[in-house]
């Protein structure tokens, strides 16, 4: 049912973008010409036939870190993202469908959540606690919930008293059947159209940390930890830490290309077919 | 009235169509868009100061025509043949700054819901004066100053200050009615009316339609009145157009369409409310009882309901009847369990329901299933029509696969829709089909009793006849009751067996329809009966001349 010829030209880059990072991704020990920790040249060697993007600040391949760092960033925001969104979309949902106390509780606690400045928060959080992926995701991903909290809970409040849920209600329907049957389709565009938002922050917050020294640690590669690794070489003109922030923004754009399109999509009533 | 076009020459036809054909893109499911014709090649003419009348159901191409009158396609619609003469020239070759220049001075509308074209944060008086000052008409002084006497004429309340309130502090009937002092205000040559009244009550309906037409003889504006009731356009217009799928049935003044029709399809119109039902007498026991029910919202602050008693009989419907606000969607969601009275009980099969919803078990709620007055928000756009019915087949009888498919094939059967329907979104379906999955999703659960919100009155006329049949068939088949709320009398007569009357919260009249529908009549039934537009030539002025008390929702 999906034509290609049909997909525009915006998405189609998008979607080809966003596979080639998922590749590289996922196939990062096979396609990278280097080890992720090889020192095979000199420092801040210029890009060349057996160094595509030239070395990093230790001599290592850059081509080979990103390839590497892909995976890390991806992954990590990937994870923290799936981990936002079901936390954020299932309360809220359940807190507009819910109302009362639980609302009341719910929203108030992440008020509280939300008025301390994530950056800070994270800060605080991941300076007590040993600097694991587990915890980096666990902390992104609670932290990043609020704000889909918020929007979940603001799109079911008005789903919830269409006339369907009140049917649906009539039935004597279970909350999980109203919550994952009548408001998550209705509620999935605006979702998505977060969803591609939420997941660029992840990888910005992550790379933020990183660039603080609190996330992902060397010698494991992440964009953001590269960019503080070369930092250092802008004086000299290397561009070495412009590669990495180069990614993320590539990977910005094209991952919301791709949700721009799903969005187009989720919003026909038609079940696709159509005018898509 | 000063001749505000004077200067402009002035031929015998004001307007004048010839050939008009209008069309537009569609995407049908599964297909390549394509064009369709809407309008085909009709043609109409209306003299100064005359009032003709387009009818039709929807899809037939009424709005369109009449928003043709003004060089206007809504909404991806092209007008690609035919001429539109207006005041004697084509306005559609004439180019953008003369279609500005004639909306709103020499062509006015008057759209369908008038809570939805007002711009709700502006005053009244700045958009009824708009388009004369934009106009260069009037003055801002002289505008305010027709304006008001226009409120006068419509029979507006405090027509000195109306001006200044905002849309959200009038009623519904008061809102058409300044929209049409609003269309009126540059004193137009023509002004297209829209379905006015389609929204309203009829209560309220008889006093805008009257105000109309008093402004339009008053005013010798000539007007394109655009309805689906030829009950009411047979009040106001001269002459009548009915109209099919875009092309012209049948043309004619106004007595010769109503008594002597030449075709078929406007014969059928006519004779669209008859549908026999013998009234059935209350055998045996009631199954359900409300016993004196108080409800209120808002934590007892607006009472809604005042102590309300009826009685359900099997296999029987009540009619509860009322304009908006008496109520009688308050006492279904008492009924319901939607809100909790405060005072009384419902009681089903000689028990005593819950109070609440979350009280209730889940056979007592398989017993009391709704329909819904909009059928397309009462259904989930992202299910298909299987799932749909489906899903109380699976909920309350745990049919799961091809069983619970067959039942829904047997329920599309029954409700005169095919099996091809089973894989539809509710947006590939049209009005009427929605209704009728509706009614199928509350068959499923094989209830004692469905709740009929209004169902009817979002439909065409002859859609609705259809499903008000197809009720009276499956009531005969399945042995269903109906509570059927309505403020259509004439849906009323044609189905119900008892009849309870509501006016602000209690009921006035209550019994089995013979009863009811007899005299001596209450002030209230009586207004009621006696606003529902009959086709019949002057029968306005003599119901609005022998009314007994002004209508509430006015």
């Amino acid at each position: 049912m999906l034509d290609i010829r049909r997909i525009p030209l915006g998405a189609l880059l998008g979607l080809i973008f966003t596979a080639l990072f998922l590749i590289a991704a996922v196939f990062a020990p096979w396609i990278a010409p280097y080890g992720l920790g090889e020192i095979v040249g000199n420092v801040w060697e210029p890009g060349s036939a057996s160094f595509w993007l030239g070395t990093d600040n230790l001599g290592r391949d850059l081509l080979s870190r990103m390839i590497y760092g892909a995976r890390t960033t991806i992954f990590i925001a990937v994870v923290a993202t799936a981990l936002s969104f079901t936390l954020g979309a299932v309360l809220g949902f359940t807190a507009a469908v819910a109302g009362g106390w639980f609302d009341t509780l719910m929203s108030r606690l992440v008020d509280l959540l939300m008025s301390i400045p994530t950056l800070i928060f994270g800060l605080v959080v991941l300076s007590v606690l040993p600097t694991t992926i587990v915890t980096l995701i666990l902390v992104m991903g609670i932290l990043d919930s609020t704000r889909v909290y918020r929007l979940s809970r603001a799109v079911a409040v008005d789903i919830n008293v269409m006339d369907f849920v009140e049917a649906a209600k009539l039935r004597g329907e279970g909350r999980a059947w109203i919550i994952f049957r009548e408001i998550l389709p209705n509620a999935l565009s605006p979702l998505v159209s977060e969803l591609g938002l939420r997941f660029i922050y992840a990888v910005l917050f992550l790379s933020a940390l990183s660039f603080l020294g609190l996330g992902v640690q060397p010698p494991a590669a992440d964009w953001g930890g590269m960019v503080k690794e070369n930092k250092d070489g802008i004086v000299f003109g290397i561009p070495a830490a412009l590669i990495p922030a180069a990614a993320i923004a590539a990977l910005a754009i094209s991952v919301n290309l791709v949700a721009d399109w799903i969005l187009n999509r989720t919003t026909d009533l038609k079940g696709g077919r159509g005018n898509a | 009235m000063p001749d505000a076009a004077a200067g402009r020459d002035r031929p015998e036809s004001l307007l004048e169509m010839r050939k008009l054909r209008i069309e537009a893109t569609v995407y049908p499911p599964g297909e390549d868009p394509k064009n369709i014709t809407l309008v085909h090649d009709v043609s109409l003419t209306l003299k100064r100061g005359r009032v003709l009348g387009l009818i039709g159901e929807s899809g037939a191409g009424k709005s369109t025509i009449g928003l043709a009158s003004m060089g206007y396609g809504r909404g991806g619609v092209r007008i690609t043949g035919g001429e539109v003469v207006l005041n004697g020239r084509d306005i559609l070759r004439a180019g953008s700054s003369t279609t500005r220049k004639l909306r709103g001075r020499e062509v006015c509308y008057v759209a369908q819901s008038a809570a939805a074209a007002f711009n709700p944060a502006h005053r009244l008086m700045d958009q009824v004066v708009e388009a004369a000052l934009l106009h260069g008409v009037a003055g801002r002084a002289e505008a305010e100053r027709r304006a008001v006497a226009l409120f006068r004429k419509l029979s507006l309340p405090d027509p000195e200050n109306i001006g200044r309130r905002f849309p959200h502090q009038v009623s519904g009937g008061q809102l058409q009615r300044v929209m049409t002092a609003m269309a009126l205000c540059p004193e137009p040559d023509l002004i297209v009316f829209d379905e006015p009244t389609t929204a309203l009550d009829v209560t309220t309906q008889i006093d805008v339609l009257a105000a109309i037409k008093e402004a339009i003889r008053d005013t010798r504006v000539a007007a394109l009145y655009i309805t689906h009731d030829l009950a009411v356009v047979a009040q106001v217009s001269d002459e009548i157009m009915v109209l099919r799928h875009g092309r012209l049935v049948e043309w004619g003044g106004t007595r010769q369409i109503i008594k002597e029709p030449r075709q078929e399809y406007t014969n059928a119109l006519v004779s669209v409310h008859e549908i026999s039902h013998d009234e059935q007498q209350p055998g045996g026991t009631p199954f359900l009882s409300v016993k004196n029910v108080t409800a209120s919202y808002g934590g007892g602050l607006v009472k809604v309901l005042k102590d309300v008693s009826v009685d359900i009989f099997p296999g029987q419907t009540l009619a509860v009847v009322g304009e908006s606000g008496s109520g009688k969607s308050t006492l279904a969601r008492a009924i319901t369990g939607l809100l909790p009275p405060e005072k009384g009980s419902v009681t089903f099969g000689g028990r005593k329901l819950g109070n609440r919803l979350s009280d209730r078990s889940k056979d007592d709620l398989r017993q009391l299933q709704m329909i819904y007055q909009m059928a397309d928000v009462a259904m989930n756009p992202r299910q298909p029509v299987a799932t749909i019915i489906g899903r109380p087949l699976e909920f309350y009888f745990g049919l799961k696969g091809a069983e619970r498919d067959r039942r829904v094939a047997e329920l599309l059967e029954k409700i005169e829709m095919g099996k091809g329907f089973a894989d539809r979104y509710p947006a590939e379906l049209s009005g009427g089909q929605k209704q009728r999955v509706c009614i199928a999703r509350a068959l499923a659960a094989q209830p004692r009793l469905i709740i009929c919100d209004e169902v009817t009155s979002a439909l065409d006329p002859l859609v609705a006849n259809g499903i008000l049949k197809l009720l009276l068939d499956l009531q005969k088949e399945e042995g269903v009751a109906y509570l059927f709320i309505t403020h259509d009398l004439a849906t009323v007569k044609s189905i119900a067996d008892s009849i309870a009357v509501m006016y602000r919260g209690e009921v006035v009249r209550y019994g089995q329809k013979s009863k009811v529908l007899s005299p001596p009549f209450d002030a209230y039934t009586d207004l009621l009966l006696s606003s529902v537009p009959e086709m019949e030539i002057g029968w306005l002025e003599k119901a609005i001349g022998g009314r007994r008390m002004a209508s509430a929702g006015n």
